[in-house]
C-alpha cells in the first residue's frame, strides 16, 4: 500500500509544483511560530511585571506613545506584501492559470458523481468521443456515444487514474450532480468540480507510485468513501497500460456499478 | 418611548407574563437572550460530542445513548453517514446563528449597551421584544427539524447548491433561517438607532466605550450582510419547492436519473451570496467579544486602553473591509483564478486592523496593575488564543497555500480558534464580569477558576490536533476518516480531540452550577464591584425599570483610570470634577 507516503506532517511531495506550495506552508509556519513565541514572551513578561502589587499604582502612559502600536503592523504588512508579490501571485499563476498545451500533455477528462470518479481517456487518437447526458445509463456512467468514431478507442475507468511520469497531465474536471473537490495530497493539488462547468487542472507527477485522490467537498452521505487510486507509471508502462485497455471494454463501466 | 412614559406615569403592577415573558424591558430581553443562547450553545455542543464519538471510533456503536436512537439514524447504535451530516450541519448552524450571535449581540448588546450610553431602554422596546420572539421560535423551528420526516438539514451550515437542493431536510432549515435573519435585522436597526440617538448628554462618539463601538459596527454588518442571505435563502427555497433553477445548471444527473429541473442556473451564485453574508458574519462573531475584552482589560489593568482611537478606527475598517474579502472562501470553487488575486490582496489588508487591535490590547497591559480576577483571566486568555486563530488564517488566505489546506481540518482548527477560544472565551469573560450587574451578586471565584483552567486546556486539546491533521491532508466533513489512507496516521489525534471534547463538557458543569447558585445565593455585590468607570456601573444592580434614577451626564472619556491627583484610581464618566 501507499502507507508510507503519509505521516503527521505534509505527505510525500510528488508533483512538479508540490515544492512551491510546501515552501509557502513552511515559510509561513516558521514565521507564525516566531511571531507567536516572541509575542508570548512579551505577554508573559507583561503579566509578571505588571501584576498587581500593593502600593504600586498603574502608570498612565503619555498620549504620544500611541504610534508604537503600529510597529508590529508595519512588520506584518511588509511580510505580507512580500508574500503576495514574490510568492502567492507568481505561484498561483503557475499552478492555476498557465496550462500545458493539449498537444504536449496527457489528456484526461474526470467526471465526478455521487460517489465515484469517472475517468475518461481519449485513447490513441487523442480525441475524446462525444458525451451526452441523455445517454447516461447504469452501464455508461459518463454517457459516452459509442457510435462516435472518436469514441472507438476511448478508455473509461472508475476510481482509478493513471498518469505518466514527468509529463504534464491536463485534466478537464466536471461533475454530473453536486459539487465535489479533486484533491491529491501528494500532488498538493485541489480543485472543486462544479456542475455546469468544465474546469482545467494540470499536474506533472515527479515520482512513480500509488497515490490517493479523495473528495474534499461535502457531497452527500458517502462523501468520505469517495476516493480513487492514482497510479503514476513510467511513460513506457503508461503507454502499455493504455494500449491494453483500448478499445473500450464493457467491464470498465460495470466496475463503477460494482463499487455501489 | 411610549411604553416608558406609561410605566413611569402609572407605575401599574406588571403581571408575571408582562414582566418575565413578553417583556419590553431591554434587561429582561437581554437575560432571555442570555439563557436561551447558552442553552443553544449546549445543544450545539452536544451534537458535536456525538460526532466526536464517530470520528474517534468510526463504526463502533455509540455508548449509552446509541441504543435509544432510531434505527434509520444509527442502526445497532452505529451512526450513519446521513446522521453524521445532519449533526454537522446543525452543529454549525446552531453554534453560529442560535448560539454565539444571539449571545454576543442579543444578550450582551441588549443588556449592556443601553446602560453604557446612559439610556433608559432601547429606542424601540417593542421591536426589541419582537426580535427575541422571532429568535426563539426560529430556533425551535430549526430544532423541530430533528423530528420531521427526512430529518434536519444535512448539507453543511454552508448549504451549497445543488447538494442542499436535492438533499432532504433543507426546507425547514431555510424557513427557520428566514425567521432568524429577520430577528437579527430588527435587532440591528434597534441597536443602531439606540446607540446613535440615545446617548446621555456629554457622551460624544469619542467618549463611547469600545464595547458600544463594537456593537454599532456589528449592527451595520448585520444590517447590510443579512438581507442578501435572506434573499438567497428564499431563492433556494424556490428551487426546492417551486421548481425554479436559480442554482441548478442544466443537465444534472442525480444517481443515474436526470434531475427534473429547467436548469440554466449557477451553483456559484449561492456561494457568492452565502459568503457575502458569512464573512462579515465572522466579524459579527468577533467584534462584540473584542469589545468585551477591551472593557475588562481597562478595568483589570487600572489604566486607560492603549490607542483608543486606533482601536475604534480598526474596528470600523474591519467592518468595511469585511465586505470585500468574501471570495477567499472560494479560491478553488471554479471562480476565475484572476479574481482570486483580488481577494488575496483584500484578505491580507484586513489582517492589518486585526493586528492593530490585538497590539493595542497587549500594550494596554504595559504599566498596568493587573488584577487576576476570573473575568480578567478569561480576557487575557483571549489574547494568545485569538492570536493563534488569526495567525493560522494566513496560510488559508494566501491563494497558493490554500490549494493544499482548503477544506482540511486545518480550516476547522483555524476558525474554531477564532470563534471558540476567541469569541466564546470572551463571552465567558463578559458573563463573569457583568453577572453582578445582572443579579446584584457575584459568581464564585474558585468555581470560576476551575472553569477557566479546565475550559482553556480542553479547548486547546480539541483544536490543536486539527492543525496536524490538516497538515497531513485530512478532509473535513468525513464521517469516517479512516476511509482514506492518508488519514490513518493521524487517526489517534481524533481520539485526543474527542476525549478533550467530552472533558470540556464536564468542565462546563461548575459554570452552570455557579451561574444558578450565584443567581440566588451568591455573595451580594457592591454597586461597582470592579471599580470601573463606564456608565453601566452608575446605576443600581440590577438596574430598576428605566435604569437611571436621573439621566447621567458624561464629563470624560470611558477609561479614566489612575488619573494622578484623583482620590481613587478610577474616575467614572459621570462624576463631576471638583473645580
Amino acid at each position: 500500500m501507499n502507507g508510507n507516503n503519509y505521516g503527521w506532517g505534509l505527505p510525500v511531495a510528488a508533483s512538479s509544483y508540490a515544492h512551491d506550495i510546501d515552501f509557502g506552508i513552511i515559510l509561513i509556519h516558521v514565521a507564525m511560530v516566531a511571531i507567536f513565541v516572541l509575542w508570548g514572551i512579551f505577554f508573559t513578561y507583561l503579566l509578571l511585571k505588571y501584576r498587581r502589587r500593593d502600593g504600586v499604582p498603574a502608570e498612565r502612559e503619555h498620549e504620544h506613545g500611541a504610534l508604537k502600536s503600529l510597529a508590529p503592523d508595519i512588520v506584518v504588512m511588509v511580510f505580507e506584501i512580500g508574500l503576495i508579490v514574490f510568492y502567492a501571485i507568481p505561484s498561483w499563476s503557475k499552478i492555476k492559470m498557465n496550462f500545458p498545451q493539449p498537444g504536449e500533455a496527457n489528456q484526461v477528462d474526470i467526471i465526478a458523481e455521487q460517489f465515484a470518479w469517472n475517468i475518461h481517456y481519449p485513447g490513441a487518437d487523442g480525441k475524446f468521443g462525444r458525451r451526452d447526458p441523455k445517454l447516461v445509463h447504469f452501464s455508461n456512467p459518463i454517457g459516452l456515444d459509442r457510435d462516435d468514431k472518436d469514441a472507438q478507442d476511448d478508455v473509461v475507468l472508475a476510481n482509478e487514474i493513471h498518469m505518466p511520469l514527468g509529463k504534464p497531465t491536463l485534466i478537464r474536471l466536471s461533475s454530473k450532480d453536486v459539487i465535489h473537490s479533486f484533491f491529491i495530497p501528494e500532488f498538493r493539488i485541489k480543485q472543486d468540480a462544479m456542475p455546469g462547468m468544465v474546469i482545467p487542472v494540470w499536474v506533472t507527477p515527479t515520482a512513480v507510485g500509488k497515490y490517493e485522490l479523495s473528495c474534499a467537498q461535502l457531497c452527500g452521505f458517502a462523501h468520505s468513501f469517495m476516493r480513487a487510486d492514482v497510479i503514476v507509471d513510467t511513460p513506457e508502462d503508461f503507454d502499455a497500460w493504455l494500449k491494453s485497455h483500448a478499445p473500450v471494454k464493457q467491464e470498465a463501466p460495470t466496475k463503477a456499478a460494482e463499487s455501489w | 418611548m411610549n411604553t416608558h412614559d406609561e410605566h413611569h406615569g402609572g407605575h401599574h403592577e406588571l403581571t408575571f407574563w408582562e414582566k418575565y415573558v413578553f417583556s419590553v424591558d431591554h434587561k429582561v430581553i437581554g437575560l432571555q437572550y442570555l439563557i436561551t443562547s447558552f442553552i443553544f450553545l449546549l445543544i450545539g455542543f452536544s451534537l458535536m460530542m456525538l460526532m466526536r464519538w464517530q470520528l474517534a471510533f468510526p463504526g463502533h456503536p455509540i455508548p449509552l445513548i446509541g441504543g435509544l436512537l432510531s434505527s434509520s439514524l444509527a442502526p445497532n447504535g452505529v451512526m450513519t453517514g446521513e446522521f453524521y451530516n445532519q449533526l454537522g450541519a446543525m452543529h454549525g448552524t446552531i453554534m453560529v446563528f442560535l448560539g454565539i450571535v444571539p449571545l454576543a449581540v442579543g444578550a450582551f448588546g441588549n443588556y449592556i449597551m443601553p446602560l453604557q450610553i446612559g439610556a433608559p431602554d432601547m429606542a424601540f422596546p417593542r421591536l426589541n421584544m419582537m426580535s427575541y420572539w422571532l429568535y426563539l421560535p426560529g430556533g425551535l423551528m430549526m430544532l423541530s427539524s430533528f423530528i420531521m420526516p427526512g430529518g434536519p438539514a444535512q448539507s453543511g451550515w454552508t448549504s451549497y447548491a445543488p447538494l442542499a437542493i436535492i438533499n432532504p431536510g433543507q426546507t425547514v432549515w431555510l424557513l427557520s433561517m428566514v425567521v432568524i435573519i429577520t430577528s437579527s435585522l430588527l435587532g440591528a436597526i434597534n441597536f443602531l438607532v439606540t446607540g446613535l440617538n440615545m446617548r446621555a448628554p456629554g457622551l460624544s462618539l469619542d467618549r463611547l466605550p469600545i464595547f458600544v463601538w463594537a456593537q454599532l459596527v456589528t449592527s451595520v454588518l448585520l444590517l447590510l450582510a443579512f438581507p442578501p442571505l435572506e434573499a438567497a435563502a428564499v431563492l433556494q427555497l424556490a428551487d426546492r419547492v417551486m421548481g425554479t433553477s436559480f442554482y441548478l445548471p442544466s443537465g444534472l444527473i442525480i444517481l443515474g436519473q436526470p434531475l427534473k429541473a429547467s436548469g440554466g442556473g449557477q451553483p456559484l451564485l449561492w456561494q457568492h451570496l452565502f459568503w457575502f453574508l458569512a464573512h462579515p458574519e465572522v466579524y459579527v462573531l468577533v467584534l462584540p467579544p473584542m469589545g468585551i475584552v477591551s472593557e475588562i482589560i481597562a478595568s483589570g489593568t487600572r489604566k486607560p486602553l492603549h490607542g483608543y482611537k486606533t482601536m475604534v478606527g480598526s474596528m470600523i475598517s474591519l467592518g468595511i473591509m469585511s465586505f470585500i474579502v468574501w471570495a477567499h472562501h472560494m479560491f478553488l470553487s471554479g471562480m476565475s483564478p484572476m479574481l482570486g488575486n483580488f481577494f488575496l490582496v483584500t484578505t491580507m489588508i484586513i489582517s492589518v486592523p486585526s493586528v492593530a487591535i490585538l497590539t493595542c490590547m497587549i500594550f494596554s497591559l504595559k504599566g498596568g496593575s493587573i488584577r487576576f480576577t476570573v473575568p480578567m483571566m478569561f480576557a487575557l486568555a483571549f489574547l494568545p488564543l485569538f492570536g493563534i486563530g488569526g495567525l493560522t488564517g494566513l496560510p488559508l488566505g494566501l491563494t497558493t497555500t490554500d490549494i493544499y489546506l482548503h477544506d482540511t481540518y486545518y480550516v476547522i482548527g483555524h476558525f474554531h480558534y477564532v470563534v471558540v477560544t476567541g469569541s466564546i472565551i470572551a463571552l465567558f469573560a463578559g458573563t463573569y464580569y457583568w453577572f453582578p450587574k445582572w443579579y446584584g451578586r457575584k459568581m464564585d471565584e474558585t468555581l470560576g477558576k476551575i472553569h477557566f483552567w479546565g475550559t482553556v486546556i480542553c479547548m486547546n486539546g480539541i483544536f490543536f490536533p486539527m492543525f496536524i491533521q490538516g497538515m497531513a491532508g485530512q478532509n473535513r466533513r468525513y464521517f469516517d476518516p479512516t476511509a482514506a489512507h492518508h488519514n490513518i496516521p493521524t487517526q489517534p489525534l481524533h481520539i485526543v480531540s474527542s476525549v478533550f471534547a467530552w472533558l470540556l463538557f464536564l468542565f462546563q458543569l461548575p459554570f452552570i452550577y455557579n451561574f444558578f447558585k450565584s443567581m440566588w445565593h451568591g455573595e451580594i455585590s457592591e454597586e461597582n464591584p470592579w471599580q470601573a468607570t463606564t456608565l453601566e456601573w452608575a446605576c443600581p444592580s440590577p438596574p430598576p425599570h428605566g435604569n437611571f434614577a436621573k439621566t447621567p451626564r458624561v464629563y470624560r472619556g470611558p477609561y479614566e483610570y489612575s488619573l494622578p491627583g484623583h482620590k481613587t484610581d478610577w474616575f467614572p464618566q459621570n462624576e463631576e470634577a471638583k473645580a
